[in-house]
């Protein structure tokens, strides 16, 4: 294939194929003072692709706060950094592999894991755990329940192969995502709190290596397809394969060689490849680098200094040594049975330099393609005045507690995480399941507890709300288990940019996060943006996922969401008692879809919770802690009877209305189970943190829970409880005779 | 010496139940193909050789599906030689 | 006394095996990568977990044939106590060590949990310490794991106590519900579970402890008569 001339690339408007608009060619012409080639006007285009450059949410992305005495490294690196103590630091980050998965979601959710783990382990960080946020349209779609059994498989056929333990994460369904389902990984992982690397192309002279997997033609412009509309248009053949058995290698050999001393720089060739990794290393150093492309191992005969730029091969790493230890690192890798390629070097003039056969084949400065690509302060849309609705009360109280603990959204998810290894590396405290997963620092009595959230329903109605609702409930989760909420990790995934709705939706969700941030002091040090999240000009509801991590000192403080022995106890509702339906999934369920506005949330109610559970967990004045989310005291008290196997009882204050009651979805509130005798000291505890508590009843050894209004008491089965929550999602997926990835 | 290219067919032995062949048919059946019988999947290896004559390819491959390619504990295999440019 | 654990590339529960033997014995435990050939310096060999060669092919398939199967073939011809875990186990098998196989789970899918197990038979140096029939709770994770031989071969092992655990629920359609058997000699035990899972009470169950602690004292009781 002849490659197109400059002027050819220019005359055609070729480079519209490559992902550049008209005025961001003329940009690259005029940073360059010439035109372009193809290998060059194909790596501005990756590089300045949304994906890569964010460069219509940089704008209001500077609105996080990013710093705190906590806060080793902030966003900019392959993750950030947070200092946990005891001379430990955990790196966490998480990012979307939403269109790859649409086309491919077994090796689009397998190398969505692989990406994000590379992430971790290039900042010298042993990875602890997977996390994995997943969003489907309804299971009455049999393309949709493809789509998830297969992102299932997916995660758990890396995950389990690297033997990293998938410990948390959550899956949600809603008819937005039929045709743009979402796959955000999140992974963590632990270093000595001064023992960080960077992704640096320091030190002028220093050799760069390409080490692992073979350079092919797989995946080449996934970074701009990423970026672009409509995953049904997107090619098969650009879908990348993932090799868990060579990541493992690569993470193990990475690892060791980095505790050698011996690494300068390193950095994951993900999106984009060898393009963006050499790009941005030579970036974050303020320097140049060199490569010469005819050394780059390559898997497939002929191919062009275009497509080893761009290929998205996985389990590949770019690497810079410092010069002379390069006998270290080669004896590491020859043990591990790697590759490793010498490919060039790293300059101080500041120029991305490429050669080929003996010529330059692209010479581009550095700053243009990274610190000065285009950013774009988009318009924004008017505000939405979210407006509170009215909400049908249904008319068998019973009934609808059961029709929501059926709905896929709440029902039990073991049919998901069981095909995860939860324990592997044996340090799972809490696995899938729990309010937050905790996970064992070795040699150290702490853990590290981690969540995610994020609940497009609230967000859609109140971008604002919604936004500061995902890092409240994230955080939550972290403070029920005892542990304190240190610093958050995102995915935003939004629609179209260039629709305003769709950027006020962006730029609210982010200053309400940015909002509860501040307020739960917990700083954002890593992230991802995924738009064009959109099928056939509907865009999905604005879905901004939160992980958050935490630190629990003490693994004896532990606090389990549902007691090991429910017998005697007490339940007691922390937080403000509610009673209204607006945003909850029950008026989805009544309404058909979400109405009304976002539920109730004040952040400084909520900050005190979290502060309380901690102390609550220190004191072990109780002995579970479950959070009150989708589904309202209803469900949480369900969850709490079905998991202890045990009845309740509880009642309403008087005067409310009762399905509100039941099922309001107000924020900043969690279900305590106590023991009688702590009971006193429980109450006092929360007098203290200045957060309302009332005694809601008491676990009996009966089949039922029973709750008590002024004027009316409705009992329901502990068996049919059970028995909706429990076999909802595998009733769901048995309409099909298979749903293996051998099959399909 | 000869190029050959092989082609090795593996798959489980009759007695052995075959989760994945069972799972395909019932799909197969829900789908309307009434008429489909017993399924079983295997594997198919493709391998390029370098021999003397066929016989001695042959008895390469003969012995690599024995020691490798395939478990006689619960597997079966066929395979198939062709000189190459022929 | 002195613990081997074999590593493999892609083994994963090396560490993990490491830590439990540790733990529960504080003796000395060597990682030994797959290209040793000589284990005679051991007194007991761990086959751990994970994905060895990536399981491609088969699982276990490629790894028979590292230098340090053969090693582990050595030893155990001389009675030492051999380990193999899950992938260890599917190891065990591939080369011959342990009948059977282990295929595919009947319904297709990885499965993680805490299983229940019946401990069959106590005359072992593995399960000197449960009792016979006692329910154990001990973590699976597999997409591997039912395990398959002809009937004669069942029927040997059942007819020979060789059964050392079964499943109560059996997750994964293994014949006779197996989930652990021993050679003939008894000093080889390939289980799909995993005790090393099993040894602190955060991790949900302890009831590993006991088969670390069974091998080390038919080890150190051998030791003393020597």
């Amino acid at each position: 294939m002849r490659e197109p001339t400059p002027e050819a690339i220019r005359d055609q408007a070729i480079y519209r194929s490559l992902g550049l608009t008209d005025d961001e060619y003329q940009l690259v012409v005029e940073k360059l003072g010439r035109l372009p080639n193809y290998v060059e006007a194909g790596i501005f285009g990756v590089l300045w692709s949304e994906h890569c450059s964010y460069k219509s949410s940089k704008v209001h992305l500077r609105k996080f706060p990013t710093t705190g005495p906590q806060v080793l490294q902030g966003p900019g690196e392959n993750a950030g950094v947070v200092d946990i103590g005891g001379g430990v630091a955990v790196a966490f980050k998480m990012e979307s592999h939403n269109h790859p998965s649409a086309v491919e979601p077994y090796q689009g959710a397998a190398t969505g894991v692989g990406g994000i783990l590379r992430d971790i382990f290039t900042m010298g960080a042993r990875p602890i755990a997977f996390l994995d946020s997943l969003r489907f349209g309804p299971l009455d779609d049999a393309r949709t329940r493809y789509l998830f059994a297969q992102v299932v498989a997916g995660i758990g056929g890396y995950g389990n192969c690297v033997g990293i333990p998938t410990v948390g994460g959550e899956v949600q369904f809603s008819p937005t995502y039929r045709q743009n389902p979402l796959v955000n990984a999140m992974c963590v992982g632990i270093l000595p709190a001064n023992g960080m690397v960077r992704g640096e192309a320091k030190g002028v002279g220093n050799p760069v290596f390409v080490v692992g997997a073979r350079t092919g033609r797989d995946g080449i412009h996934g970074a701009t397809f990423a970026s672009a509309e409509d995953p049904e248009e997107k090619e098969r053949s650009a879908v990348q394969v993932g090799d868990p058995f060579l990541g493992k290698l690569l993470m193990e050999a990475c690892l060791e060689l980095i505790g050698t001393g011996a690494v300068v720089g390193i950095q994951d060739m993900g999106a984009a490849g060898l393009t963006s990794s050499s790009a941005e290393m030579a970036s974050r150093a303020g320097g140049g680098i060199e490569l010469v492309l005819d050394r780059v191992p390559v898997r497939e005969t002929g191919m062009t200094p275009y497509e080893m730029m761009l290929s998205e091969s996985q389990e590949r790493m770019l690497v810079v040594l410092e010069r002379g230890k390069e006998d270290v690192a080669f004896s590491i890798f020859r043990r591990y049975g790697l590759e490793v390629a010498d490919v060039g070097r790293v300059t101080d003039d500041g120029m991305l330099r490429l050669f080929w056969r003996g010529e330059v084949v692209a010479e581009i400065p550095v700053r243009a393609l990274v610190d000065e690509a285009p950013v774009y302060e988009r318009p924004v849309g008017p505000p939405l005045s979210p407006a509170r609705a009215s909400i049908p009360e249904p008319g068998d109280l019973a009934e609808a507690w059961l029709r929501l603990m059926r709905h896929p959204n709440i029902a039990d998810k073991s049919w998901v995480y069981r095909q995860y290894d939860t324990m592997v590396r044996a340090q799972t405290v809490f696995g899938p399941g729990m309010d937050a997963a905790l996970v064992k620092v070795p040699d150290l009595d702490k853990a590290v507890a981690m969540a995610t959230d994020g609940n497009a329903r609230y967000v859609r109605l109140n971008p604002r709300k919604g936004g500061a609702i995902a890092v409240a409930e994230a955080a939550r989760n972290v403070a029920a288990v005892g542990a304190k909420p240190l610093a958050i990790t995102n995915c935003l995934n939004f629609g179209n940019p260039e629709k305003p709705a769709v950027m006020r939706q962006l730029s609210d969700a982010i200053d309400g996060m940015a909002e509860a941030c501040r307020a739960l002091d917990t700083p954002v040090v890593s992230g991802n943006v995924s738009l064009y999240n959109e099928s056939r000009g509907q865009d999905i509801d604005p879905t901004p996922i939160v992980g958050c991590i935490g630190v629990l000192d003490g693994i004896a403080r532990r606090m389990p969401s549902a007691p090991r022995n429910a017998k005697g106890l007490k339940l007691v509702l922390l937080g403000r008692e509610d009673d209204d339906l607006d945003g909850s999934l029950w008026a989805e369920m009544a309404c058909g879809e979400p109405v009304g506005d976002a539920p109730y949330l004040d952040l400084a109610e909520e900050r005190r919770l979290h502060d309380l559970l901690q102390q609550i967990a220190a004191d072990a004045a109780a002995e579970a802690v479950h959070d009150v989310s989708e589904g309202g005291i209803a469900v949480a008290v369900a969850e709490m009877a079905i998991a202890s196997g045990f009845g309740a009882a509880i009642a309403a204050p008087s005067g409310v209305r009762a399905a509100g009651w039941l099922f309001s979805e107000a924020q900043g509130r969690a279900v305590v189970a106590a023991a009688p005798e702590a009971l006193a000291r429980l109450l006092d505890l929360a007098e203290r943190f200045d957060v309302p508590a009332r005694v809601l009843g008491e676990f009996v050894d009966a089949p039922y829970v029973e709750v008590s209004f002024a004027d009316r008491q409705i009992r329901v089965s502990l068996v049919d409880l059970e028995e909706a929550y429990r076999t909802a999602i595998p009733r769901l997926l048995r309409q099909d005779a298979v749903n293996s990835r051998a099959t399909l | 010496m000869r190029q050959f290219d092989v082609e090795v067919k593996v798959w489980l032995k009759p007695s052995v139940f075959d989760p994945q062949g069972h799972a395909v048919h019932g799909a197969l059946v829900s789908l309307g193909f009434e008429g489909a019988g017993e399924v079983r999947i295997g594997k198919f290896i493709q391998m390029q050789l370098e021999a003397e004559d066929e016989e001695a390819a042959s008895r390469q491959v003969e012995e690599m599906c024995q020691k490798v390619l395939a478990n006689p504990v619960m597997e079966t295999y066929a395979f198939a030689i062709r000189e190459r440019g022929q | 006394m002195r613990w081997a654990v074999v590593v493999f590339p892609g083994s994963n529960c090396d560490r993990d095996a490491e830590q439990a033997i540790r733990l529960i014995t504080g003796d000395p435990v060597d990682l030994v990568w797959h290209d040793a050939d000589d284990l005679s310096a051991y007194d007991a060999i761990v086959l751990p977990g994970g994905f060895s060669y990536g399981d491609y092919l088969r699982a276990g398939a490629i790894a028979r044939f590292s230098p340090v199967v053969r090693a582990v073939a050595r030893e155990a011809e001389r009675g030492k106590p051999v380990l193999g875990i899950c992938n260890g186990f599917q190891i065990l098998t591939e080369s011959g060590l342990l009948p059977g196989a282990l295929l595919a789970n009947d319904h297709l899918q990885f499965r993680c949990e805490i299983a229940k197990l019946r401990v069959e038979t106590n005359d072992s140096p593995f399960t000197r310490l449960y009792e016979p029939g006692e329910i154990i709770r001990i973590p699976v994770a597999h997409g591997e794991g039912r395990y398959h031989a002809d009937a004669e071969v069942v029927e040997e092992l059942r007819r020979t106590g060789r059964v050392a655990f079964r499943y109560v629920e059996n997750p994964n359609g293994s014949v006779d519900d197996i989930a652990g058997i021993l050679n003939a000699r008894r000093n080889v035990l390939g289980l799909m579970p995993h005790p090393e899972r099993a040894v602190i009470d955060w991790m949900g169950s302890e009831d590993g402890i006991r088969m670390f602690q069974s091998i080390r004292a038919h080890v150190e009781e051998g030791l003393a008569h020597a």
